[in-house]
């Protein structure tokens, strides 16, 4: 069984094959595990689509109904990292995305549990001013 | 840590979120000593840190009313007095002491003003600020990061040693980030990754800091 690190998701796939730095999931394994969808214009997500590589290059990376998602992954700028046995692999965010993500000043969204296992979503606090900060026990 | 200030300012719409850089299990008898008021949550894969560019604690972030960011990650406070402790008798000169009171009174009062007044305090910045204090893009924090998170799922899934391997390349690759040296490192009795080896990082340091010094602007320094 791989499974799939991205943002906060962790998705078990049972249908995922890891070669070497390859990672092949199918359609709609892709989606689950990132929220990006494969569709023939390109992987998207909103209105941004990222078409596959060209020629050769977008042809190695599609075998049927599955994707190479880590070498489409490298390929828009974004880190991919993988166990020794390929069985859990996290797909990342760049620091291209992260930084362009804070010059907008919208504060990014994320979603943490407390101790007792509550949520707590950033966006919930809007219309306060939101002190956020950090400290640890180490 | 924050509870006195919560509690003189959350009539204000103000509202902190403590972030905690843990794992939930040495973060427990923290929280459940001090009990705070306001939501304190855990984040033991770093994800607050790698979507703000963290890299120690305290940081803060302001963000209004509307969730837009009106300081950027920056110390929330702290200062590196620190460096200066007898390191067997764990004291401070008093000079240092008082320097870090005053800058902790420093962030303390453009905190609460900001709570008290929102945008017309002169402590939120404006963008065109907030924008030239934001840390450039470096590609290797971000595959630091993934390295983080993967160490983090191989070790809720046991496989401690493969789980260090990880974490190790997190360091190289991020050698700034103490959240991720300190929450992997091994700790003293007390739970502290602050033996030897931490302050040989912290003497390679040099003439660079800890904490970067808190840019809030305040009464001149007495001299």
């Amino acid at each position: 069984m791989i499974t799939v690190l991205h943002e906060q998701r962790a998705s078990p796939l049972p249908r995922a094959s890891a070669d070497g730095d390859a990672l092949w999931l199918e359609r709609d394994d892709i989606e689950q595990a990132t929220g990006w969808s494969w569709k023939p214009q390109g992987l998207c997500h909103g209105d941004v689509c990222v078409p596959l590589p060209h020629g050769a290059a977008g042809q190695a990376i599609v075998r049927g109904d599955s994707l190479d998602i880590a070498a489409l992954w490298r390929h828009m700028g974004n880190p991919v990292v993988h166990d020794a046995d390929g069985s859990a692999w996290v797909l990342g965010s760049g620091s291209a995305q992260r930084a362009g993500a804070l010059a907008t000043l919208e504060a990014p969204d994320f979603s943490l549990p407390d101790l007792d296992g509550q949520s707590h979503r950033l966006s919930d606090y809007r219309g306060k001013k939101v002190f956020l900060a950090t400290w640890a026990s180490w | 840590m924050w509870q006195a200030l919560f509690d003189e300012l959350k009539d204000r719409d103000f509202v902190i979120l403590a972030v905690a850089m843990d794992q939930p299990d040495a973060a427990r008898p923290w929280v459940e000593a001090a009990l705070p008021a306001y939501p304190c949550l855990i984040d033991r894969d770093h994800h607050v840190a790698d979507l703000y560019g963290l890299v120690n604690v305290p940081q803060a972030i302001w963000i209004d009313e509307s969730g837009r960011i009106v300081r950027p990650p920056e110390t929330a406070g702290s200062t590196d007095g620190f460096r200066s402790m007898d390191r067997t008798r764990f004291t401070l000169p008093d000079e240092v002491v008082a320097e870090r009171n005053r800058i902790k009174a420093l962030y303390l009062d453009a905190l609460r003003d900001w709570a008290q007044r929102g945008a017309q305090s002169r402590h939120a910045l404006n963008e065109a600020t907030v924008v030239a204090r934001l840390k450039p893009a470096e590609p290797a924090i971000a595959i630091a990061h993934a390295h983080f998170r993967l160490g983090q799922h191989l070790l809720r899934e046991g496989r401690t040693e493969l789980a260090q391997e990880h974490f190790a390349q997190a360091i190289q690759l991020h050698p700034d980030s103490w959240n991720i040296w300190r929450q992997t490192a091994a700790k003293d009795a007390r739970g502290l990754a602050a033996g030897p080896e931490f302050w040989a990082r912290v003497d390679a340091l040099g003439d660079r800091p800890y904490y970067d010094p808190v840019a809030i602007d305040g009464p001149a320094r007495p001299t």
